[in-house]
């Protein structure tokens, strides 16, 4: 049985339109991505700088389309105990102690040793079931019946090793335990693996999966961008506003600012209830789109150029 | 797979794109996904699927702009003439001025004779000449020949437009096809030539080289790693990892020894013969940074002079000049420039720091100091010796080799790229 999100991802318009109903303005190639991904039942590897968007575009596929997100978020010393599964070892020590003074009991009428020790193989694999398996993300993600949007954060964070232990997961959508045997997803999820290019990974990853490349937006998307998540903007402050941070992205920077830092900006000059940018707001209000100290002194004195050719150049929004 | 597809494959692979089986394989499902219909949504799921950095997606994109553009047969001045008849159906097409028609037999004809095995340049007058062939231009010249001179003449323009065109063509599947041959072709042969001959229009090329490969032994070493010692146990670690079975070790945890990054010493002959090759050992140093703990550079030729800070402080294209210029092309003194090491930077050496040296060891007959070098060797690690020169002519002349060779662990010949990427490769391998 079919669950009744995959309908929904017909067709790459129907992603755009629905990724855009999530309040996620999505260029075409993120819709290709995450459409295909559907369809080829491939993961999507998006890398690109800091604050694109790129952990939002799976908390978005996930809002659209109704299924769980599960997160993991990486870092240097992740092994699969935490990553995969653990055995509930409190539980298994609790049950042998009650099951010690049942002992006797249930080998009691057996002649030998042997004998003995053969009935206690039965019981055994009791505490290696599924009842003492304490499910974490990734095998959350492959067992939840309909599906789920699984984001593997920042996978570049993570050591050489687990890369590799990724892949069986990706590959097939399923993973082995020892002790169990292969667990396999029923419905495979959506995953989405995100990256800051710390360091580069496998071509073996990196062969399984889709790559998706986001890059800082244009005007126009970005202007999207912004309608979309601050409705109250007024449009020629926005037109501004949206010019003024693309100039500033032609400056030789350390930390461009991408489009996290456009919205939270927008949202500052919306509290302060500006109409207009000037160059003493601007210079005030700087260190919520740059974060180091040494990109700020290197835009300041060019604030006032920059504000005048961004209000020429300023590019009529719908 | 359709054949499209494929022949877009080997072009892509062709530009650089490193491409699995298994994801072409991917692609063909993506294809069959999308069709070809919109070449926009094409582009973006080939993309997805083929080029996976963003230096891959922008050779993708110059790529699948070349391949989908054939050259157009573009009509030119229309036919006022009314139309002749003639006997081959080339002189037909080329009479109507039929450039579709033209084009798809030129394409055809292309496919047949597998223009996209062509390799070098110099082939493209063989292989326009081969689809012109098999096009029919034997029946045509046979028709112009004994056609009259007014249809003769405008058979003989048609024919020189279609060669043209054909031309171009195939220089398009050249580009298409062959330019990652060629390139590879060089950049292997440059890897492997002496380095001391390597020609001036050559270094930028090199230098692309060199970064290359201190990017991937930078990436492959820059963290920090660790070997495990099989068979020692660590024993708190391992009560910690078994806590939940009251103790119990079912699950031995190993002691660990941690690789430290390198700290390297480098001590640089920058006299005349061997210039040419300090140049790119610095290069593939300062390139290597991420992998390094630190690095000193000193060169000589006669006085030992300290290097680092003009290679910090500015770009490597200018600052390797600067440091010729600082210390180069004297005549080289090893006695002397050990001295001044001894005297001023002993400070650097402990029993993490490995020193490079590298120079020819040819001193010029002035006293090659050699046990300065072995004090060196004992408050070091370990001390490394790359000679340019072969090891036969080691020790002939005014070479002091043998007598420095035995302080070091290594003392090797390292003449081509080839040869440096092993030997600092097996250095970082091992925490030098």
């Amino acid at each position: 049985m079919t669950p009744d999100w995959y309908d929904r991802l017909h067709s790459i318009e129907a992603t755009e339109a629905g990724l855009a109903s999530a309040g996620y303005i999505a260029s075409r190639p993120i819709a290709t991505a995450a459409w295909l991904a559907h369809h080829l039942q491939k993961p999507i590897l998006v890398e690109g700088p800091a604050g694109v968007g790129k952990t939002e575009l799976a908390k978005a596929l996930s809002r659209w389309l109704g299924i769980g997100l599960i997160r993991m978020q990486c870092y240097e010393g992740l092994d699969e105990s935490k990553a995969l599964y653990e055995w509930k070892y409190g539980k298994q020590l609790l049950y042998t102690q009650i099951l010690k003074d049942r002992l006797g009991a249930a080998l009691g009428e057996e002649p030998g040793l042997d004998a003995a020790l053969a009935r206690l193989h039965g019981f055994g694999d009791l505490f290696f079931s599924e009842q003492f398996l304490e499910p974490r993300p990734l095998l959350r993600a492959l067992r939840e019946p309909g599906g789920a949007v699984l984001l593997i954060d920042e996978v570049d964070k993570a050591d050489q090793e687990f890369e590799a232990f990724l892949l069986e997961l990706l590959s097939d959508y399923q993973v082995s335990i020892p002790e169990i045997g292969t667990v396999r997803a029923d419905v495979p999820p959506l995953v989405l693996l995100t990256s800051n290019s710390q360091r580069d990974l496998g071509d073996a990853l990196k062969r399984r999966c889709l790559h998706l490349h986001i890059g800082l937006p244009d005007a126009r998307l970005e202007a999207r961008i912004l309608a979309a998540r601050l409705p109250g903007l007024e449009d020629e402050l926005r037109r501004q506003l949206v010019a003024f941070v693309q100039q500033l992205r032609t400056l030789d920077l350390r930390k461009l600012p991408s489009v996290s830092e456009t919205i939270d900006w927008a949202r500052t000059l919306l509290l302060l209830h500006v109409r207009e940018l000037d160059v003493a707001l601007v210079r005030d209000t700087l260190n919520v789109l740059l974060k180091f100290e040494a990109d700020i002194e290197a835009a300041e004195p060019r604030l006032a150029e920059l504000l005048a050719s961004a209000r020429r150049d300023a590019v009529p929004i719908r | 797979m359709q054949g499209p597809l494929l022949d877009f494959l080997r072009a892509a692979r062709s530009a650089g794109l490193r491409i699995s089986p298994a994801e072409s394989i991917d692609a063909a499902r993506a294809v069959e996904q999308v069709g070809y219909a919109d070449r926009a949504t094409l582009r973006d799921t080939l993309s997805l699927v083929l080029a996976k950095s963003a230096e891959e997606k922008r050779l993708f994109a110059d790529c699948f702009d070349l391949f989908f553009s054939r050259p157009a047969f573009t009509p030119e001045q229309p036919e006022e003439t009314a139309p002749a008849t003639a006997d081959s159906p080339l002189a037909q097409m080329l009479l109507a001025g039929d450039q579709s028609g033209l084009a798809a037999a030129a394409e055809g004809a292309a496919s047949e004779i597998e223009v996209a095995n062509i390799t070098i340049f110099t082939q493209v007058n063989l292989y326009t000449r081969r689809i012109l062939e098999r096009m029919g231009l034997a029946a045509l010249d046979r028709e112009i020949a004994s056609a009259p001179p007014a249809m003769a003449g405008r058979l003989r323009e048609g024919r020189d437009r279609l060669r043209e065109q054909v031309r171009e063509l195939v220089q398009q599947n050249l580009a298409l096809y062959a330019r990652g041959q060629a390139e590879e072709y060089r950049n292997r042969t440059l890897t492997r030539t002496r380095l001391a001959a390597i020609d001036r229009r050559d270094h930028d090329r090199m230098r692309k080289l060199v970064r290359a490969m201190a990017r991937r032994l930078a990436t492959q070493y820059g963290r920090r790693r660790k070997r495990r010692r099989r068979g020692l146990l660590d024993a708190r670690r391992t009560i910690r990892r078994n806590m939940g079975w009251d103790g119990l070790p079912f699950l031995p945890v190993w002691k660990e020894e941690v690789i430290d990054k390198p700290k390297l010493v480098v001590l640089c002959d920058v006299s005349g013969s061997v210039a040419a090759m300090a140049q790119f050992l610095l290069l593939f140093l300062y390139s290597l940074n991420e992998a390094l703990a630190g690095l000193h550079a000193f060169a000589f030729s006669g006085t030992l002079v300290p290097v680092s800070d003009l290679l910090e402080s500015q770009p490597i294209e200018r600052a390797i000049p600067a440091v010729l210029d600082r210390a180069g092309f004297g005549s080289s003194n090893y006695g002397q420039a050990l001295a001044d090491f001894a005297e001023g930077h002993m400070a650097l050496l402990d029993s993490r720091t490995t020193v490079i040296i590298l120079g020819d060891g040819r001193g010029n007959r002035t006293d090659p100091r050699a046990d300065l070098l072995a004090a060196m060797a004992n408050r070091a690690k370990q001390i490394v010796w790359l000679n340019p020169e072969p090891r036969p002519i080691w020790g002939t002349g005014d070479s002091d080799m043998p007598r420095y060779a035995p302080h070091c662990r290594v003392a090797a010949v390292c003449n081509t790229l080839d040869a440096l990427d092993r030997i600092i490769a097996g250095l970082l391998r091992d925490g030098a």
